[in-house]
Parts: structure tokens; C-alpha cells; sequence
């Protein structure tokens, strides 16, 4: 039998094919889109180059070696006025992080606690909770750090009224903590027979703290491996030997022990002069600021925990109960864990937000990064190109950074599913 | 022998009403307040912080004086009235000044050009968030595209009557050159006819249209357009000119063509990325730069470019998100129907996208709107630089909660009436579409 199969009539490539064929329009679209995008960034960046040889400003970063010449209060890192621009920056740049982590965490813990009573049967809490949502919400989040930044210093004593034999003010917390207008003083840690330092060039690193946290590691392994221990005799004998006493041990006993053999004691702040001295001090720009944001984006972390706790089947809560789980168990061990699917993403998405409204801290004067590189390193250095494109950068860089490191924390709670 | 039966009643009695203690006041109390302790003590503890919170606000809001030409004064009449010591709000300083802190800087006379336009606005946007209203208020959208910024900046009326005429070209070359060419090729020749229209002619007609017959009111700098006018003119003027390449961005992230996904990917994501604010500084410091020497733009229209990036970077995710829910479907049988991209697109694909995508697009103008308070940052006055500059005055100085409390109270109606509204929109979308 002849073979019927019938060859297609090879077609030769013509230039109309470019335009008129489906297999190549696409890449005709392509070529085309892509050239015009290059011309338009060439054309933006040749005029800003343009531009700013007119004025004599090529685009150089050796200002970020020059003095910066301004004071931060509020540092994590050691940090005077002779420094950097550089080192500004980074000073800046640990701020942000600093109030974006602790505006995460607090709003979490108000975003799962009010979510949870929001939808209370209580009808009193579920009430509140939704005219705290509802308030905060609709208010611009500036406006919001701007009333605590007006509230706490004019609520709070100013530091002169702790003076004196009969004082308007005292410290709170058998005398440990002073809250002021210019910012809250808290005990600092110190020891009569300190290790010393690690200097990794950049910043220091103490090493009681890396001794503390190995200390705690270590406990904390030991107990997982009692756990897992205790789970083979469980296994093997069928009684499970307690392991509460000896994880408990693990854990606090050796960084006890340590703590006391430093010579562990609390600094407290002092009155002195016009001002507490010594303690850790969180200055009243970054008190207003992380309630602010924590408040602000609070409410929207409340959203999220409801709508991930209503789209958990109700079947699921009524099974557990009915297996005779009490109902602060069937939260946490059967809804919650079933609803972080759907709230994780929602969480992600707000602490990007959290992050980036970090930044109104210029709105108050909290040293972060923008008010550092982007606001006074301007200022005094008059390069806006440099700067502003480098905040701009790092603020690229913590966004994604943040998002990556969720998408995989969310990966890892969907593999739990199937 | 039949039994005897000493008593039986013949008729049923009447239902007992419920205890007292299941039913009414009493019972709902119960139920909602103390069902059980854990339940009672949350109910007392909240109880008590309504009863602190309350009884520190009230006072403050209720005794609060109204009649009063400075803080100064305000303070008098208090420490007449109750003694040395005791403060509640001076609200003169809303009654004062608060034409300035809704209108700006615009003469007293002049106030019923934004009180115009704002009625000009919600009639183009109300066909949309009402689909029941005739088709017909679609033309007042249209022209107060060109209205609302003549009503806000002022000039010659032929100004936006001719802008408006480029439009209506434009739309003329469009549907021409499409019946011919298609679609793509119709959007260019429109846009082209537009241009060349506004470049060339419409400054001309203009000027001529206006020694024939004069007809202008009043401009207004820009540095005058403060208050809720600068808020909402940015706000309305970057949702409406950023759904457009909005569209465009989330049809080329949606997109199989390589380079143009990666494209508009990365813009997205880079301007997701950063703060509202750093968009802002580059608006009035770098924006310049950018441009060829000599060309200069107002600042209020240099910062609504950039709020308008920022807006579609954000809106083009909401879009993506209504095609990404489309049934699968619906593009195939676009497409076993024969129809291009671009005709599928239009007449399939978008217009659902676009619905279901509404409630998402309005909860990002409420997040625009309520950004536009970051603009006092770099200096322009909205609600709160104009608050600031009332506290620089020295018969108010030292005032603080009076005019933030009133800026927040007119943020909070339109935000919570708007998100009310998404809310309401998206609980009828998905018990209507599939």
C-alpha cells in the first residue's frame, strides 16, 4: 500500500508573516514594545544625565564617606555626629527595621486577639471590636500617628515633675520605668563581670547575649530530643514518662546559672539634670509611631483572622466539639491552623504595608530611613538623584525580602494540608 | 365493665409564655452577656473600659465651646466657668476656619466652583455605582472629564470644550480606522488624532473661540488648591486616569509574551515595593531631572503622575486578580468562537474582569484617598498641612485633637460609607455571577 500520508507544502518565511501570522506576531509585538520601553528609559536617563552635568552634580556616592554632622537620639548602634552619611543610613535603616518589627508583632497580637473576640458571642466584645475596626480603618494612618505622638507627650509627665521631695510624677514598676514626654525609660541589663564585645566591624556584638541565646537553643534542643525520647518508651511500653520537669530545666536552669555567675543586675534610669540618664530609652517619636501603625494595621489583621476563621468549615468546629474538645482547644488546634491558610497571604501583604508606612516617621521626626539618607543627608549633601533612588532601593530590597520569606513560611503550612 | 375515668380534660390549655429568664430584656442579656463566667467577666471588663473611655471623651467633645476668637479666649471662658485647671475643646477653631480646611485657599466667592465640581463628580460616578440609573449619565462622566478640572484651576471655558472636542475626534478616528484595520491599529490612529488635535489645533481654537465670544472665570494657582479639594482632586484625578494603564498592565501580566510579562511585572512590583512617600519626593525633587531642560511642570500635576502610577501599579493587581477568576471557559469559547485577542478581550474577557473587579478597585480609591494626607509631607496643603499651618497661627496656637478630630471625622464618612458600599457591591456580585 502506498503511503497516503500528505507532506504540507512548506511555506517560505516572508517578511508580511511578521504581521499577519499568529506564530510571529507575538514576537513582532515583543521586539517592538521592547524597543520602545529601552528608548524611553535611554531618553529619562539621558536627560537626567544631561541635566545634572548642566548643574554640576554628576551622579558620584563618595558624599556617603563625608561627615554626616547631625544626631540621632534613637540608635541601635553606636553612632555620634562625626560619623558617615553611610553610617546614618544604616542607623536609619535599623530604625525602620526596628519599628517594623515591633509594629508586625504588636499588630499581630492585636489582629489574632481581636479577631478572635470579634467574632465572640459575646455581643457586648463582638460590638467593640467592630467600632475599633471600623474607626481606625476609615482615618488616614498619618493622622493616626500624629494624635499619638500629640497624646502621649501631652499626657504623659514631663521629665522635671519626677523632682522633688513630693513629686507630681513617680517611676513605675518599683522604680524602674520612667515614662516621660520625651520618651519611655526601661531597666537595662548589666553585668559586673562582662565578656566583652564582638566588633564585626560594622556594629558590636555582645557576647553574654550570644552565650544567652546558645544557652537557650541548646535547652530547647534537649528538650526535643526528651520529647522524641519520650515518644519511642510511649511507643515501646505504652507509659509515657513526663518530660515537663526536665524540658523546663533545660531551658532556664543553665542560663540562670550563667546569668548569676556574670553578675546579672538591672540598670535603672536616673533623674539627671534635665533628663533620665542610663536604661534602654525608646524615645516618644517611636512610642507614637508603633502604636500607630500597630493600631492602624491592627485593623486590618482583624479582618483577615475573621474572614480566615469564618472560611474554615463550621463541620470542623462542630466535630471537634463533639469529640469533647473544649472550645479555646478547637480554636487552637483544629480552626486556627486551618484558617492560617487563608490569612497568611493577607498577613503578608500587611506587614508590607506596616513597613512601608514605617516611613511618616518623618512626619514626626523618628530617625528612620527616610528621614535619614532621604531627608537630611539630602539636605545637607544636595544629592536628590543618589539618595532618593538608594531609598528607594532598599526599600525595594526589605519588600522583597518580607514577601519571599512568607511566600516560603506559606508554602510550608499548604504542604501540611494534603 | 368500662372503667372508670374520674377526670379528662377535654380542651388543650393555652401555651405558658417562656420563663422570664429565656426570653425578652432578661433573657437576651443572658444570652449575649453572661452565658457563662469566663463570658460575664469579658463582659464586665469591657463594660468598664466603655465607662472610662466615655466619661474621659464626652465631657471633652459636649463642654467643648464653640464661640471664641482665640485658644486665649477659649481658656478664659473656661477658667471662668469651671475653675482653673479643666480644659474641653475649643471648637471655635473648627468654626473658624473650617471653609479653609474643605476649601483651601479659594475667595469665599469662589466657593462654588469645587462645590460644583464635587456634585459634577458624584453625578459621572453614580451610572457605575448604580447600574439601574440610566446609560445616559455616562455623558455628564464625560464631560466633567474636562469640566472638573476648568471648574478647579479655572480660565477661558473654551479651554475644556475644545479638549473635549480632541476626545470626540479621537473617537471618530477610532471607529473608523478599526472597522478597517482592527483594533489595535484603531486605538493607535485615535490616540494619534487626539494628540495631534490638542498638540496643534485645540490652543488655537481655543483662543479664537474666546475673542469671539469671552467667557472665563477666575484662575487659581495651584498653590492655592489645599484642603479636601487638593485631597479628592488628586484622589478622583489618579483612579481615573490610572484604570487605563491599569488594564493595559494587568492584560500584559496576564500576558504568555515573554517580554512584555516581565515588563509589567517588574513596574508593578517596583512600585509595590516602595513607600508612597519616596514616589512623592521623586515627584517634587527628581521629576525634573528627568525631563529635558526647561520643560517644567506644576507640582500638583507632577505629584498626580506619580500618585497615579502608584494607584495602577496597585489597581492593575485588583484587575488581574477579577481575570485570574474567570472561568477558564470563558476564553475558550472566545476563542473557539474565533475572535482575535483584542476582540475577545473587549467583548468577553474584560467587561466581567472589570465587574467582579469593582468592589477591589473601590477599596483602593478609599486607600488613595486616605494616602493623599501623605502630600503634606512634601509640603503641599491638604487637610493636614492646612491644620498645621492653623496651629502656626498664634490665636490657635496649641491645638491639636479640635482639627484633627474634625479632618478624621470626614475622612471616616466618605471611607466607611464608601467601604460600605464595596461591601454591599460584593455580596450582590457573588450571589449573581457564578
Amino acid at each position: 500500500m502506498a503511503d497516503q500520508t500528505i507532506q504540507p507544502p512548506r511555506e517560505s518565511f516572508n517578511l508580511s508573516m511578521l504581521l499577519y501570522d499568529q506564530r510571529y506576531r507575538g514576537l513582532t509585538i515583543q521586539v517592538v514594545v521592547l524597543i520602545l520601553v529601552l528608548s524611553g528609559f535611554f531618553w529619562l536617563a539621558n536627560n537626567a544625565a544631561t541635566n545634572l552635568a548642566a548643574i554640576g552634580k554628576p551622579i558620584r556616592f563618595d558624599f556617603m564617606d563625608d561627615t554626616a554632622g547631625y544626631d540621632i537620639s534613637q540608635h541601635l548602634i553606636e553612632y555620634n555626629s562625626t560619623d558617615s552619611h553611610g553610617r546614618a543610613t544604616l542607623v536609619g535603616l535599623m530604625n525602620t527595621l526596628l519599628v517594623a518589627f515591633m509594629g508586625c508583632v504588636t499588630a499581630t497580637i492585636i489582629g489574632v486577639v481581636g479577631g478572635v473576640l470579634r467574632l465572640s458571642n459575646n455581643w457586648l466584645v463582638s460590638r467593640l471590636m467592630t467600632l475599633y475596626v471600623e474607626i481606625f480603618r476609615n482615618v488616614p494612618v498619618l493622622l493616626w500617628i500624629l494624635v499619638c505622638m500629640f497624646t502621649f507627650t501631652a499626657l504623659a509627665p514631663q521629665p522635671r515633675e519626677f523632682r522633688g521631695e513630693n513629686p507630681e510624677a513617680t517611676m513605675k514598676m518599683w522604680d524602674s520605668v520612667a515614662v516621660t514626654n520625651r520618651g519611655i525609660y526601661l531597666p537595662e541589663p548589666l553585668f559586673s563581670r562582662p565578656l566583652g564585645d564582638i566588633d564585626i566591624g560594622v556594629f558590636k556584638i555582645s557576647i553574654e547575649l550570644l552565650v544567652l541565646l546558645g544557652l537557650l537553643a541548646g535547652g530547647i534542643l534537649f528538650a526535643r530530643w526528651n520529647a522524641a525520647r519520650a515518644n519511642k518508651i510511649q511507643a515501646e511500653t505504652g507509659e509515657r514518662p513526663t518530660t515537663i520537669w526536665m524540658a523546663v530545666a533545660a531551658i532556664v536552669i543553665p542560663p540562670i546559672v550563667v546569668l548569676i555567675a556574670l553578675g546579672f543586675h538591672v540598670g535603672k534610669p536616673e533623674l539627671t539634670g534635665f533628663n533620665f540618664q542610663g536604661g534602654i530609652n525608646m524615645s516618644a517619636p517611636l512610642i507614637a509611631l508603633w502604636l500607630g501603625l500597630s493600631l492602624y494595621t491592627g485593623t486590618y489583621i482583624v479582618e483577615a483572622v475573621r474572614s480566615g476563621i469564618e472560611s474554615v468549615n463550621k463541620g470542623q468546629a462542630e466535630a471537634a466539639s463533639a469529640l469533647g474538645i473544649r472550645p479555646g482547644r478547637t480554636m487552637k488546634l483544629v480552626v486556627l491552623p486551618q484558617a492560617l491558610r487563608v490569612i497568611l497571604p493577607q498577613l503578608t501583604s500587611q506587614y508590607l504595608n506596616l513597613t512601608k508606612n514605617s516611613s511618616l516617621a518623618i512626619a514626626i521626626g523618628y530617625m528612620d530611613l527616610v528621614a535619614t539618607l532621604g531627608g537630611i543627608t539630602l539636605n545637607q549633601t544636595g544629592r536628590e538623584m543618589e539618595t532618593i533612588l538608594m531609598t528607594m532601593g532598599i526599600y525595594l530590597t526589605i519588600s522583597l525580602l518580607i514577601s519571599f520569606s512568607m511566600t516560603r513560611f506559606e508554602n510550608r503550612v499548604k504542604l501540611v494540608e494534603r | 365493665m368500662a372503667r372508670e375515668i374520674a377526670f379528662v380534660r377535654s380542651e388543650m390549655l393555652g401555651e405558658k409564655p417562656p420563663p422570664a429568664s429565656i426570653v425578652g430584656v432578661q433573657g437576651w442579656i443572658k444570652d449575649n452577656l453572661f452565658s457563662s463566667v469566663s463570658n460575664s467577666i469579658l463582659t464586665v471588663v469591657a463594660l468598664y473600659l466603655v465607662f472610662v473611655i466615655l466619661s474621659g471623651i464626652l465631657p471633652w467633645i459636649f463642654l467643648g465651646i464653640w464661640n471664641a476668637e482665640s485658644l486665649a479666649e477659649c481658656r478664659e471662658i473656661f477658667a471662668e466657668r469651671y475653675g482653673d485647671g479643666t480644659e474641653y475643646a475649643c471648637w471655635a477653631v473648627v468654626k473658624a476656619r473650617w471653609h479653609q480646611i474643605v476649601f483651601g485657599y479659594y475667595s469665599p466667592d469662589q466657593y462654588w466652583r469645587p462645590i460644583l465640581g464635587f456634585i459634577l463628580i458624584a453625578v459621572s460616578i453614580a451610572p457605575i455605582l448604580f447600574p439601574k440609573l440610566p446609560k445616559k449619565l455616562f455623558f455628564v462622566s464625560f464631560a466633567s472629564l474636562f469640566l472638573y478640572p476648568w471648574l478647579i484651576w479655572g480660565g477661558s471655558f473654551w479651554t475644556p470644550i475644545t479638549a473635549a472636542l480632541g476626545a470626540v475626534i479621537g473617537f471618530f478616528a477610532y471607529r473608523y480606522v478599526t472597522e478597517r484595520f482592527g483594533f489595535l491599529f484603531g486605538v493607535l490612529a485615535g490616540c494619534a488624532a487626539a494628540l495631534i488635535w490638542w498638540s496643534f489645533i485645540s490652543g488655537f481654537a481655543a483662543s479664537a473661540l474666546q475673542s469671539a465670544i469671552p467667557a472665563t472665570i477666575a484662575q487659581v494657582s495651584s498653590l492655592n488648591l489645599a484642603g479636601f479639594v487638593l485631597s479628592i482632586t488628586i484622589g478622583i484625578v489618579a483612579i481615573v486616569a490610572s484604570l487605563p494603564i491599569a488594564i493595559v498592565l494587568a492584560l500584559g501580566r496576564q500576558s504568555d509574551m515573554w517580554i512584555v510579562n516581565k515588563l509589567c511585572t517588574g513596574f508593578i512590583e517596583t512600585i509595590r515595593g516602595v513607600p508612597l512617600i519616596t514616589l512623592l519626593f521623586v515627584a517634587t525633587v527628581l521629576l525634573n531631572y528627568f525631563l529635558p531642560r526647561g520643560v517644567e511642570f506644576d507640582v500638583i500635576l507632577r505629584v498626580n503622575i506619580l500618585v497615579t502610577l502608584f494607584t495602577a501599579a496597585y489597581i492593575a493587581e485588583v484587575i488581574r486578580g477579577g481575570l485570574a477568576a474567570l472561568p477558564k471557559g470563558q476564553y475558550e469559547a472566545a476563542d473557539a468562537l474565533g475572535l482575535t485577542y483584542w476582540q475577545a478581550q473587549r467583548q468577553i474577557i474584560l467587561p466581567q474582569a472589570l465587574k467582579i473587579s469593582i468592589p477591589g478597585i473601590v477599596s483602593n480609591f478609599i486607600s488613595v484617598f486616605k494616602d493623599t494626607t501623605l502630600v503634606s509631607i512634601v509640603a503641599l496643603n491638604d487637610p493636614l498641612g492646612i491644620a498645621n499651618n492653623i496651629r502656626a497661627n498664634s490665636d490657635w496656637n496649641g491645638i491639636v485633637w479640635e482639627l484633627y478630630g474634625f479632618i478624621a471625622l470626614i475622612f471616616w464618612v466618605v471611607c466607611f460609607s464608601m467601604s460600605r458600599y464595596s461591601m454591599y457591591l460584593e455580596r450582590k456580585l457573588q450571589t449573581g455571577h457564578r
